[in-house]
């Protein structure tokens, strides 16, 4: 998984926010790939009104039907509406994306800031448990947790958010240290200020920038481990609709319904791009010394 | 050199440790009898006794540990409960399988991916660039799954050139060993190609703003010359050393891909182990995986070393 390289932005609470902001929303990554990613939360939202039929009842008498004007993505194996399911399929990949993105930002951002302040025996501790989980690649990780936990769409949510916690350790200690001995930090810290308040007032305003790089470009990786989970069996349980089994199912039916395949693995790369072009661009816009690169 | 390598060494090992550490913990965490699996269906009480305490399970967990680890360190990972067979023995087996497709895919993405990032970066800034980045950008977010399940659609079913899946080892016919891991290196490659690309692409971009560059252009060199002589030697060190890291990420890559076509490799034991319950191989993977992406990033790091005159002197 790659980690975000932004840099926190360069002067203390509310300096240049608003110019960052629309700086970001001027690059033409930031604006496709939030386009898509707006458009995929609509399409999820909306689904019960926007799917032509229910995703989950069975038409036995239209099996593995082709697309056509009645179905537009065609038909699957039980005879249920794949334009449905891929509608309806939006939601697992979202919430999965979401909620582990939130399970490793609320376990890895306190762990990086008690590493990265306080320092000594606990930076240690903190540090070392970070490297072991690194060490292990991240989906493996993911199966070995997902597995652990049995199968349904929540553990696999706590599978990939545990799996992706270390990088926004790593991250927010790296952060915390470049920051925690600048003037205006230690000038508070000389007034006598409570370490709780300097880093929820002074600390954490301005690492934030990076943060949120990483929760858009880890929003990509939760949403293919999530698809990747679920195609192992792991994930979302049938029948309710996840692009991940949709595609699994699909498998066994290449050659007699090819566009069981087609429709669910084109939405996981259309959203995936979204989230990579929406973290690409706001890396190039909050990270000056990178810009670009 | 010698004391950087046992520097790092001094570090990898403690790394190791503490994730058999995490490794061990979570079977101990697990619900159920791992003796009771073991003994297989409708076992008497006195044999899943007799296993627990041929297994040593019912010692105290941290002689359960030190036993586990010291029968890893001696090579033995235990025995698979659906296969009955050692799991180190089987490691052995498939892992040269999965290291024969991380290799063929690590290729295909350096003769994509090198190119395609030396033109982006030459090019920075213009629709070629973001056209060039973009593409890089899509072959990160195609589910590696999806692509294999297109490419049999295509290779296999639609244009029979290619076989769907299964596996031929190479002593026992090169030319099909090749046909059969073709589809999953092309699978593996692309997002491996995209990474290096944009690796490639963000470190000839600071190599073509340094001043030994400039001073080669203001020789009048020719601009292919400048760039393939001097900014490319320069350019490729990160490049080396993060490819070395990103051949153990395509371990965990081929863990789908070897699910797709069916490829009885490293990556597909975790699967395997998970279906089965057989938490003795998902630990063993876990542990060589980590084992693995440890000794790589070592190999990375000296590498570097190596190859970077400034950090070499």
């Amino acid at each position: 998984m790659s980690d975000a390289t932004a840099t926190p932005l360069a002067a203390p609470r509310g300096g240049n926010r608003p110019s960052a902001l629309r700086r970001a929303l001027g690059h033409p990554s930031t604006m496709i790939g939030l386009c898509i990613v707006v458009f995929f939360s609509l399409v999820a939202i909306f689904a019960p009104w926007l799917a032509p039929y229910d995703p989950n009842v069975s038409d036995w008498l239209s099996i593995r039907q082709a697309p056509s004007a009645l179905h537009w993505f065609g038909t699957d194996d039980l005879g249920r509406d794949v334009l449905s399911r891929v509608i309806f399929g939006a939601r697992a990949s979202l919430a999965a994306g979401l909620i582990a993105v939130t399970i490793a930002i609320a376990l890895g951002l306190p762990l990086g800031l008690i590493a990265g302040y306080f320092g000594g025996v606990l930076d240690m501790v903190i540090s070392r448990f970070t490297d072991a989980l690194l060490a292990v690649p991240f989906l493996v990780l993911a199966i070995a947790l997902a597995a652990f936990l049995g199968p349904s769409l929540e553990n696999a949510m706590i599978a990939i958010g545990v799996s992706a916690m270390p990088i926004f350790i790593r991250l927010t200690r790296g952060q915390v240290l470049s920051i925690k001995n600048e003037d205006y930090v230690t000038a508070v810290r000389a007034l006598g200020v409570r370490d709780r308040s300097i880093i929820a007032s002074h600390i954490l305003p301005n690492i934030l920038a990076p943060v949120v790089v990483q929760a858009t470009i880890t929003m990509a990786v939760a949403v293919l481990a999530e698809a990747s989970l679920a195609f192992l069996g792991l994930g979302q349980r049938p029948p309710a609709p996840s692009w991940g089994s949709m595609l699994d199912i699909a498998r066994q039916f290449l050659t007699e319904a090819p566009w069981m395949a087609v429709w669910p693995g084109l939405a996981i790369i259309a959203i995936v791009l979204g989230f990579n072009l929406l973290g690409d661009g706001l890396n190039d816009t909050l990270n000056p010394h990178g810009e670009g690169d | 050199m010698l004391s950087f390598i046992l520097r790092r060494l001094l570090v990898a090992v403690p790394t190791l440790f503490l994730v058999s550490i995490l490794v061990f913990g979570l079977l101990k965490l697990l619900p159920g009898d791992p003796a009771l699996a073991l003994a297989g269906q409708e076992p008497s009480p006195e044999i899943v006794e007799a296993i627990r305490v041929k297994y040593g399970l019912d010692q105290p967990v941290p002689v359960q540990y030190v036993r586990w680890l010291g029968g890893i360190v001696q090579g033995d990972f235990g025995t698979s409960i659906r296969t009955r067979l050692p799991i180190g023995e089987t490691i052995l087996q498939r892992l040269p399988v999965t290291m024969q497709l991380a290799f063929q895919a690590m290729l295909i993405a350096l003769l994509i991916g090198i190119p395609a990032g030396v033109f982006a970066a030459i090019k920075r800034g213009t629709p070629v660039d973001w056209m060039v980045s973009t593409i890089g950008l899509g072959g990160l977010s195609i589910p590696s799954f999806w692509l294999g399940i297109m490419l049999i659609l295509l290779f296999a079913v639609s244009l029979g050139w290619l076989p769907s899946g299964g596996y031929v080892g190479f002593f026992q016919s090169p030319i099909d060993n090749l046909r059969y891991t073709l589809m999953p290196s092309l699978v593996l490659g692309t997002a491996a190609a995209a990474i290096v690309m944009r690796h490639t692409r963000s470190s000839m971009i600071a190599v073509l703003r340094q001043d030994y560059v400039r001073t080669a252009r203001a020789k009048g060199l020719k601009e292919r010359i400048v760039v393939t002589r001097h900014a490319l030697r320069n350019g490729l060190i990160p490049v080396v050393t993060t490819s070395t890291l990103h051949l153990g990420e395509l371990l965990s890559g081929a863990v789908l891909t070897e699910q797709v076509f069916g490829i009885p490799g490293f990556g597909k034991m975790i699967v395997d182990g998970v279906f089965s319950r057989d938490y003795a191989v998902v630990q063993a993977v876990v542990l060589v995986s980590a084992a693995i992406f440890i000794l790589l990033s070592l190999i990375a790091d000296i590498a570097y070393v190596i190859l970077s005159p400034r950090l070499r002197s």
